[in-house]
């Protein structure tokens, strides 16, 4: 797992990189739907073809893109613009927790590579790279390149989206909507360390239920991971030293 | 004046920069609070639960707000990368019963 004192900053390989896009491109089909499927919102919300695609090439996070389109300022104004802002930082909040669990990796990691490779950090390539942590590797390279490979076919997905328009009109219907919990569903299976580690998981289920019934919003899904994080500190997982 | 340029024809570029700013100080700002962090057994433990929890508390509140078919998508994802651990058969399994039982007017 986490080892105390890394030696040296992590190893940044170019074989490191494949290995991540490897990993990732059993992604590649449900991401390029998603993000055909974000494009095809924008189109029916007016965004341009330039505007959904430089969306998705500078946000890069998928369900904050999907949710801001409900607010998206046509036109925009100042209040429209904080609560895009709200909505944007509410779902992305969960960054900041992947964010901590990387953090140790990244320790002596030179500042602009660290930078960078934040920049193209989303929730397949940090669970491509926390699950190659876990199976003892160290090459931060896995992570970059994880999330640098679908950086373009988010982009490309987006502007096919968008072209296509009409052809993604019912999301719904194919479940699309639901790509990011099925696909976060799926991902729990890899991180299984049985079920005493697991009480963390169940602390932060029950409180996201609870704090998403009280609270309108997304910050359940904040509030719920720091439940788990702060039963994590609290609770020995029985892991060996 | 803010409304205003917001208004013009750099209110939608503007927008896009800010919301890209905003996620990107989500990326960054995990890392650099860890950074003042000294990695305790007890921080690393906390850490360990983390990646685990983000998931459940992303997945589950939201697949169930999906109802029936939401729950369904989500246990059948799960159960099928259990079984492959391969996740494009555990996603598209998801998102076929997803869409299946919703064809069914569930």
């Amino acid at each position: 797992m986490f080892q105390t004192k890394p030696p040296a900053a992590a190893p940044f390989t170019r074989a490191g990189m494949m290995t991540g896009l490897r990993a990732s491109l059993p992604l590649w089909p449900s991401i390029a739907v998603f993000g055909a499927a974000f494009g095809a919102a924008a189109a029916q919300r007016g965004l341009s073809t330039a505007e959904a695609a430089a969306t998705s090439a500078l946000v890069y996070a998928g369900a904050a893109q999907m949710v801001t389109l409900e607010v998206w300022g046509r036109p925009w104004t100042l209040s429209l613009l904080l609560s895009a802002m709200t909505v944007t930082a509410l779902i992305n909040a969960r960054m900041i927790l992947m964010g901590a669990t990387i953090q140790p990796w990244m320790r002596g990691t030179p500042l602009w590579r660290t930078a960078l490779t934040l920049f193209v950090l989303v929730d397949a390539s940090w669970l491509i790279g926390v699950r190659h942590r876990s199976e003892g590797g160290r090459d931060l390279g896995v992570l970059f390149g994880a999330g640098f490979g679908l950086w373009p076919l988010w982009i490309v997905s987006t502007v096919a989206g968008h072209l296509a328009g009409a052809l993604v009109t019912q999301p719904r219907a194919y479940g699309l909507d639901m790509i990011l919990p099925v696909f976060f569903a799926a991902m729990l299976a890899p991180l299984w360390r049985g079920a005493r580690p697991a009480l963390p998981w169940l602390v932060a289920g029950i409180t996201a239920l609870i704090v998403q019934r009280l609270v309108p919003g997304y910050g359940f899904i904040a509030a719920g991971a720091m439940a788990g994080l702060i039963t994590g500190l609290l609770v020995d997982d029985g892991a060996a030293r | 004046m803010i409304d205003a340029l917001l208004a013009g024809p750099l209110g939608t570029p503007l927008a896009i920069l800010v919301l890209a700013l905003v996620t990107y100080l989500c990326r960054a700002s995990g890392v650099l609070l860890m950074s003042r962090v000294r990695l305790t057994p007890r921080v690393e433990r906390g850490l360990r639960a983390l990646p685990g929890s983000i998931v459940v508390a992303t997945a589950l509140p939201t697949g169930l707000a999906a109802g029936i078919p939401g729950l369904a998508g989500l246990v059948t994802a799960a159960a099928v990368m259990a079984l492959t651990r391969f996740e494009l058969a555990a996603v598209m399994a998801g998102l076929a019963a997803v869409a299946g039982l919703r064809a069914l007017g569930l």
